[in-house]
Order: structure tokens, then C-alpha cells, then sequence
């Protein structure tokens, strides 16, 4: 199988990038994507050409390393599904392919395919956290959680972190991921003691980091690998609202 | 990818107004009240079908409560600048600041023309608004003006072809503005639910869809002879 790849190539964060193209062959169906640019790095290197930087670690959809836009959408056209997870099978022999970096402001581009996505770290370190002392596990049932917020407190902690939602967002907004955050901690008994403070610091860190803001289009929650949902935005404006209502 | 974190903000670095969200939630309450005047304006003048008399005689009643009638105008004009001076700012960070650099390739996935085109149908209902007040308030749009004869003015400004169309174009805007905007303010004020809020999303389009309906019956009506 062979594939048509015009990819990002910038050599550092300082530097202009442009769209190069490149013919990749020796792939398989079974390849991932990253498996692919795997493949095409080694014909690089063996041509002394500078490989393609792209981010990855797990390759099993749940670090939130990986990702970049293919074809203009983030992670790909396989929804519910991480680039390092996308096969080939997606695609046909031949098939033209545009890989580019996520783009915002907040995720300045280091190399090629890589962002930084530091910004991300510093709206978790304004709240994002539960600031009670660990000790050993307590057990299970102490503190009883109903159901349905239990349920929907994973799914909200389902986010990885990826940035997905950023790329895919017409207005580079961080709604989906900060919202998915403070949804999973706000949900749950040990989360509920900060939930107000934690809903205006991060939304303050989101909006320093030059994120845009959300128009509610839901184009994060079609391009999410985890499957976050729209409801997670509510709930930060919700419990945004109210902490600014009740502040002293 | 991660470097140390540093700067991490407190509640006291942004105020309410200064975030996204605070300025979300100030666009989703001017435009629940802009709608509800819309509303009340399409259904008052609605009576020009129950003839002349009838609507000069609505517009008499409004204008014999002048402090009511003021009350209304400086409350519609304060959320007017609200909603725009909050659409503004966000547009200018949306628009040129949040992607300096953007895709080669990009495909939208779920948004609506509708949800997309908020930007664009926003300024030109304004545009519109302002002509509405020229032609109907102020007697000053270029078409035959008798001061508190509404019906004849009504009459006489959508016999101009190019006057009627404007309108209806401005009306399509306005439902799609609407058919995005009043089931986007629910999450913007932090209601989304999974049984009702597809349920808002279809009455949200039934609703924008009367009021196209509704307020274009009236320039097709007078140029197809029907109100004379
Ligand atoms: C009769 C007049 C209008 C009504 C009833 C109205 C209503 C609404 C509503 C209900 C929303 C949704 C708010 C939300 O998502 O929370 C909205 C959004 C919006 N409106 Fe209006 N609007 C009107 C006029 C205007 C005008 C004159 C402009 C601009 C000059 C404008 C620009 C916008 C924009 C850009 C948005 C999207 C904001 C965002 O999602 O960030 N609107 N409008
Ligand atoms: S919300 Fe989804 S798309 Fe956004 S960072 Fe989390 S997992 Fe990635
Ligand atoms: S490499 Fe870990 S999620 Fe893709």
C-alpha cells in the first residue's frame, strides 16, 4: 500500500514551516498511522533525510501524546479513535493525506508535527487537582457516590489530555478539555469542597493561555477520542456561574 | 510535551466580565431578551391583518405609556450594546488571536451553517435594525412616512421591491441567528441535558421558523396585494 503524505515540516519553534511531499510505500492495512510515518522515517533516514518529529508514547489510545490533523481533521476521520490508533485500513491505496500540526496560539509548534501543550499543564495545576492529603486507600464504600455521578465523573475523566478538541475548534477554544476536567473532580464527594474555586481558576488559566472561547459548535466533541461530551461545557459554565455569583 | 509549569492563575486574576465564559453568559441573557422583544414585536404587528384601525390603534396604546415605551427602549438599546460589545471582543480573540497560523486543510465535522455563519448574521441584522428604525421610527428610510399612521407607512415601504427584500433576507439571518442562538444559551448558561436538550434544539428551530414565517407573511402580503 502506498500513501501520499504532504506533512508539516518546521525545524524548530522559531523557525517558518511549509507543507512537504512525500511518497510513502512499504505499508500495510494493518499499519497504524504512526506506523506508517514509522516507516517513512526509516526510508528518511536511510536517504540522510531529517525524519518526520511526531509525539507518541502508549500507541494504544491512552496517554494523549499522539495526534496531529489528517485530511483537516483532528486525529483523523475515524471517530472515537487516536491517531496512533487509526489504521490504514481507513483509507485507500494511493490516498492523498495532508498531516499537519494542531494549531493555536496556546500550542506553539516545536517541530513538525509536535506541539507544546504545556498550557494544558497550567489549567490543570490551577485546580485541577484534589488538594486533600494522601495517605493509604480508604475503603472502598466510605464515601458513598450515587450511580449516575460515578458514571458520569469516568466519563468526563475519560479525557486524555490529547488537544484535540483545541485543533478541532474553529476558535482554538480549551472549552472541552477544561470542562471535562472540572466535571470529573465536581461530580465526586471529594471533589465537591473546591468545586467553585476550582471552576474560576481554571477558566481563568484557560482564557491566560490565549485559548479562544466556545461558540458551541460541538466540532471538539465529534473530533474527542474519548468520547467527551458537549454536557461537560455546561457543567463548567455552570459551575462557573455560580462561584462568580457567590465569590466574596 | 510538557515544560515546568509556571503563572498559574487565581480567581483574582480575571473578573467575571474579562473571561470567555463570563461574556458567553452576558451574550445568552441580552439575547434571551432581545428575543423576547422580538417576539412581542412580531405578534403586535401582526394585528395589520385585523386592518388599519387596529394596528394604528396598538401603536397609540404604546405610544400613550411613555415611560413604559422608554423603559423598553433603553433596556433593548443597553443589551443591544451588551451583546455586541461581548460578540466584539470575542470575535477579535476567536477570529485573530486565538490561531495566528491556520490549517492547510480543515473540515468541520457537527457545526450547523447556522452556528457558523453567527458572526456574519449577527452585524447584518444590526445593519437591518437600523434601517428598520430609519424607515418606521424616524420616517427617514427613503420611503413615504405619515407620522403615527403606521399601517400606511408599513403599506407604502414594502411596496419598494428592494425594501422588501431586504427584509426578508434579514429575517432568514435572524431565524438562523435564533435557530444556533437560543438552544447555544442553555449551555452557555449551563443547562445541557441528554433527554432535553435535543428536544430545545428542535423547538429552538420551530421557533426561529415561526418568526421567519411570521414577519416575512407581512412584505409578501403587501406585495402581492393582499394588505392594501
Ligand atoms: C434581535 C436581535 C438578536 C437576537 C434576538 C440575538 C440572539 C442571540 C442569542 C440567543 C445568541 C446565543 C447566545 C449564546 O450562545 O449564549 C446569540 C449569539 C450571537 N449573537 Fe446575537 N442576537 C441578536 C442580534 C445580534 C447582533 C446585532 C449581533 C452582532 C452585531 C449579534 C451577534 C451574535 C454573535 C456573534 C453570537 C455568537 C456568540 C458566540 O457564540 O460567542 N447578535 N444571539
Ligand atoms: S476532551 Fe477529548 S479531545 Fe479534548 S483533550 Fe480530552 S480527550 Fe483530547
Ligand atoms: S500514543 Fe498514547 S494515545 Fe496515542
Amino acid at each position: 500500500m502506498k500513501l501520499i503524505l504532504h506533512i508539516w515540516r518546521q525545524k524548530n519553534a522559531a523557525s517558518a514551516g511549509r507543507m512537504v511531499r512525500y511518497e510513502a510505500g512499504d505499508l500495510n492495512a494493518d499499519m497504524s498511522m504512526l506506523e506508517a510515518l514509522d516507516v517513512l522515517n526509516e526510508r528518511l533516514i536511510e536517504k540522510g533525510e531529517e525524519p518526520v518529529a511526531f509525539e507518541h508514547d502508549c500507541r494504544e489510545g491512552i496517554c494523549g501524546s499522539c495526534g496531529f490533523m489528517i485530511n483537516g481533521v483532528a486525529h483523523g476521520p475515524q471517530r472515537l479513535t487516536t491517531t496512533c490508533q487509526l489504521t490504514l485500513r481507513h483509507f485507500k491505496d494511493g490516498d492523498e493525506l495532508y498531516l499537519e500540526p494542531w494549531r493555536a496560539k496556546a500550542f506553539p509548534v516545536l517541530k513538525d508535527l509536535i506541539v507544546d501543550r504545556s498550557a494544558f499543564d497550567r489549567i490543570i495545576a490551577a485546580g485541577g487537582y484534589i488538594s486533600v492529603p494522601t495517605g493509604s486507600a480508604p475503603d472502598g464504600n466510605a464515601i458513598p457516590v450515587p450511580k449516575d455521578k460515578a458514571d458520569r465523573a469516568m466519563d468526563a475523566a475519560a479525557c486524555i489530555g490529547c488537544g484535540a478538541c483545541v485543533a478541532a475548534c474553529p476558535n482554538a477554544a480549551a472549552a472541552l478539555f477544561t470542562g471535562a476536567k472540572i466535571t470529573h473532580l465536581g461530580l465526586l464527594p471529594q471533589g465537591e469542597p473546591e468545586r467553585h474555586e476550582r471552576a474560576l481558576n481554571m477558566v481563568a488559566q484557560w482564557n491566560l493561555e490565549g485559548f479562544g472561547s466556545c461558540t458551541n459548535l460541538g466540532e471538539c466533541e465529534a473530533a474527542c477520542p474519548k468520547g467527551i461530551r458537549l454536557e461537560v461545557i455546561a457543567h463548567m459554565n455552570r459551575d462557573y456561574l455560580a462561584a462568580s455569583c457567590r465569590r466574596r | 510535551m510538557s515544560t515546568t509549569a509556571v503563572a498559574v492563575a487565581n480567581r483574582k486574576s480575571l473578573r467575571f466580565y474579562d473571561t470567555t465564559v463570563g461574556k458567553k453568559a452576558v451574550m445568552a441573557v441580552s439575547g434571551i431578551i432581545l428575543f423576547g422583544f422580538v417576539l412581542a414585536h412580531m405578534a403586535g404587528n401582526l394585528q395589520i391583518y385585523e386592518g388599519p384601525e387596529k394596528l394604528n390603534g396598538y401603536a397609540k396604546l404604546l405610544r400613550a405609556m411613555p415611560a413604559a415605551l422608554w423603559g423598553a427602549r433603553l433596556t433593548l438599546l443597553l443589551m443591544v450594546l451588551l451583546h455586541i460589545w461581548s460578540s466584539v471582543k470575542l470575535a477579535l480573540l476567536n477570529k485573530l488571536e486565538a490561531r495566528p497560523t491556520g490549517y492547510v486543510r480543515h473540515k468541520n465535522q457537527s457545526a450547523s451553517y447556522a452556528a457558523r455563519t453567527m458572526y456574519w448574521s449577527g452585524p447584518i441584522i444590526l445593519c437591518f435594525v437600523i434601517y428598520h428604525l430609519m424607515e418606521f421610527t424616524w420616517g427617514v428610510g427613503g420611503t413615504p412616512y405619515l407620522e403615527g399612521n403606521v399601517y400606511a407607512n408599513v403599506v407604502a415601504g414594502f411596496k419598494v421591491l428592494p425594501v422588501s427584500a431586504f427584509y426578508i433576507l434579514s429575517m432568514i439571518l435572524l431565524g438562523m441567528h435564533l435557530s444556533h442562538g437560543l438552544s447555544s444559551l442553555f449551555r452557555s448558561l449551563g443547562f445541557d441535558h441528554p433527554r432535553y436538550t435535543p428536544v430545545i434544539k428542535r423547538l429552538a428551530v420551530a421557533i426561529s421558523t415561526i418568526i421567519v414565517i411570521g414577519n416575512i407573511s407581512i412584505p409578501i402580503s403587501v406585495l402581492a396585494g393582499w394588505v392594501k
